[in-house]
């Protein structure tokens, strides 16, 4: 039953085959019995997540709701959820509970959805490993010796190992993507404002993206259609109109034209990953498409661009945590700047200081043209090379990150090395451009994503590439040991 | 790039962050590799190229000068370390 598509349980639901409670009680279970060799949930909501499966089980008996009624998912606990602690990852906010309700959770409660519990995350999603959580690491189901990847590192996990049928994540420089890769499920960053961000606790605002994350393309889908859309209460919001993401998942890809960039298949990309990807794009030949090369020629560039700009943004968001109306405050504070000095610091693990001190750097007087404007004219560079190369091809291909999932402990030592991990999915989110990882294969027994990357506002499109790819491979569909025990 | 130590402890008094003297040992390695990291950007040029803040190059959405929110003061003040008589409670500031 967990390994069952958002479709399939919604038909099951109907026919009766099921009742969400007993469908909700089986994921609890699941999760009580698997979840402590993985760590995925910082918050398990089991008496919010019955109340909600109840409700949607009335809604079921009088023939109304949507596909999402009654289905059990999980948020990232980035998004604030109204009476349900919200930590993310951080001992900041270990006790804070959101007095309102973040657009994204709240358009996905009011299509029927039962929430399951909220998912462990990098602290302030600052990390590509989920090693950077205050609540501890999280395991790669494949393999426990391994990270899931990060930010959405729980919510990746908790889907693999079917702890949840599908869930919400964030990508500021690959956060969706990159776990998604690592744990072998589908997963979807959107074009910047096409999600709201109202509720989502900040990380790089100008950045920052929340999307669907789950076994396919298609239960992706069901997802953003309830999520995307316009919201007044974002003010970057995108005020164009929402697609209907399922309505194309059908069509057939002949003379798709697909661009893959000489700049993500050179030095640093592990062989058996080429060959999967390589393999992955051949599949799509066979589907009609062509394939041509194509340049991305300031690809490099985005690592320092983006390893400025969101340390930038971050000391600027991160800044509301003063141990004043939320979060932590240390003991007997001396004053009012002892106070926000030691809160702070007892607050914030070593990589959010980290990143808060670059940013705080990059932006102070002085060097403030140097790093955060050289940064943004940067990014116009990166993302001219991508308007340029969408005018030539409807997708560009490419890995999502150079190697499959690395050890824990592995790359915690050097300072930069995790960062030269994102070569692959920070220029996406510089631009603003939507992509996607879709399982493509296995090397060495850990998965590896394919990216498939779109032109603004082209989630159906790049939705529809991934389904007919899922409709000829079976590679979203396997899974790992540890998720069959229970 | 490299920064002293001294630099180290005056960026963190700017994102108001109190370093043990240990920890400052090490932020000094670790900023200043991130700093090494992001300097090969200075060798690009960059001239005449306008600076992107936003990726969709949208201009900030204005909205009515109205009130919108209701008053939800105790909500609020619920998750303050420290409240008094309605109001958020902090170490004195004034002698």
């Amino acid at each position: 039953m967990f390994e069952q598509s958002i479709s399939t349980l919604a038909q099951k639901l109907r026919n009766k085959d099921i009742s969400s409670v007993e469908l909700t009680r089986l994921f609890l279970a699941r999760i009580a019995k698997l979840d402590p060799q993985l760590n995925s949930y910082i918050t398990v909501s089991e008496q919010r997540a019955l109340e909600q499966a109840a409700t949607a089980d009335a809604l079921i008996q009088n023939g109304k709701g949507t596909s999402l009624t009654g289905i059990p998912i999980a948020h990232k606990d980035l998004f604030c959820t109204e009476g349900t602690l919200t930590t993310c990852g951080s001992k900041m906010l270990n006790n804070f509970i959101p007095p309102y309700e973040s657009t994204v959770t709240s358009r996905i409660q009011q299509a029927g959805a039962v929430m399951l519990g909220k998912t462990n995350m990098d602290e302030f999603a600052m990390g590509s490993s989920n090693e950077n959580s205050f609540y501890g690491a999280v395991k790669n189901p494949w393999n426990l010796d391994m990270v899931p990847g990060g930010s959405s590192g729980g919510s990746a996990a908790a889907i693999a190992a079917g702890l949840a049928v599908a869930a919400t994540g964030t990508d500021t420089g690959g956060s969706i993507r990159q776990p998604a890769s690592f744990c072998g499920i589908t997963g979807l960053k959107p074009t910047y404002g096409r999600v709201s961000r109202f509720g989502m606790i900040a990380y790089a605002s100008s950045l920052d993206q929340g999307g669907p994350m789950a076994k396919s393309a298609e239960d992706c889908a069901h997802l953003m259609q309830a999520m995307a859309g316009f919201d007044e209460k974002d003010s970057t919001s995108a005020d164009t109109p929402s697609e209907d993401y399922l309505a194309n998942l059908n069509a057939p890809l002949t003379g798709l034209k697909i661009g893959l960039p000489k700049e993500y298949f050179g030095e640093g990309l592990d062989s058996q990953v080429a060959d999967i990807i390589m393999a992955a794009v051949k599949e799509f030949e066979k589907l009609g498409a062509t394939v041509k090369e194509i340049s991305l020629p300031n690809l490099q560039l985005s690592i320092p661009s983006y390893y400025v700009i969101a340390p930038s943004e971050a000391s600027s968001n991160l800044s509301r945590f003063d141990g004043v109306r939320f979060g932590h405050r240390c003991d007997d504070p001396k004053d009012l700047l002892d106070m926000y000095m030691r809160s702070r610091a007892e607050g914030f693990g070593t990589e959010v200081q980290k990143r808060i001190m670059v940013g705080t750097y990059a932006l102070s007087e002085g060097y403030y043209d140097a790093y955060y404007l050289k940064a943004q004219k940067i990014r116009r560079l990166i993302k001219e090379d991508f308007v340029k190369a969408l005018d030539e091809v409807d997708v560009i291909m490419g890995p999502v990150a150079p190697t499959t999932a690395f050890g824990l402990g592995s790359k915690t030592s050097d300072p930069v090395a995790m960062y030269l991990e994102d070569i692959y999915t920070l220029s996406v989110n510089l631009a603003g451009i939507p992509a996607m990882s879709v399982p493509a294969g296995f090397a060495n027994g850990m998965p590896v994503g394919l990216q498939v990357m779109g032109n603004y506002f082209a989630e159906a499109k790049l939705l529809n590439v991934a389904h007919q790819y899922q409709q000829n491979t079976d590679w979203h569909l396997q899974t790992p040991t540890m998720a069959k025990g229970a | 790039m490299s920064i002293d130590k001294q630099d180290v402890q005056k960026i963190a008094h700017l994102a108001r962050l109190a370093l043990t003297e240990a920890d400052a040992d090490q932020y000094q390695h670790s900023l200043s590799s991130v700093l090494s990291l992001v300097e090969q950007m200075q060798s690009v040029d960059t001239d005449g190229v306008e600076p992107l803040s936003n990726p969709l190059e949208m201009t900030q959405r204005l909205r009515e000068d109205i009130v919108t929110e209701e008053n939800r003061r105790d909500a609020f003040l619920a998750n303050a370390p420290q409240t008094e008589a309605g109001l958020f409670l902090v170490p004195k500031v004034i002698d």
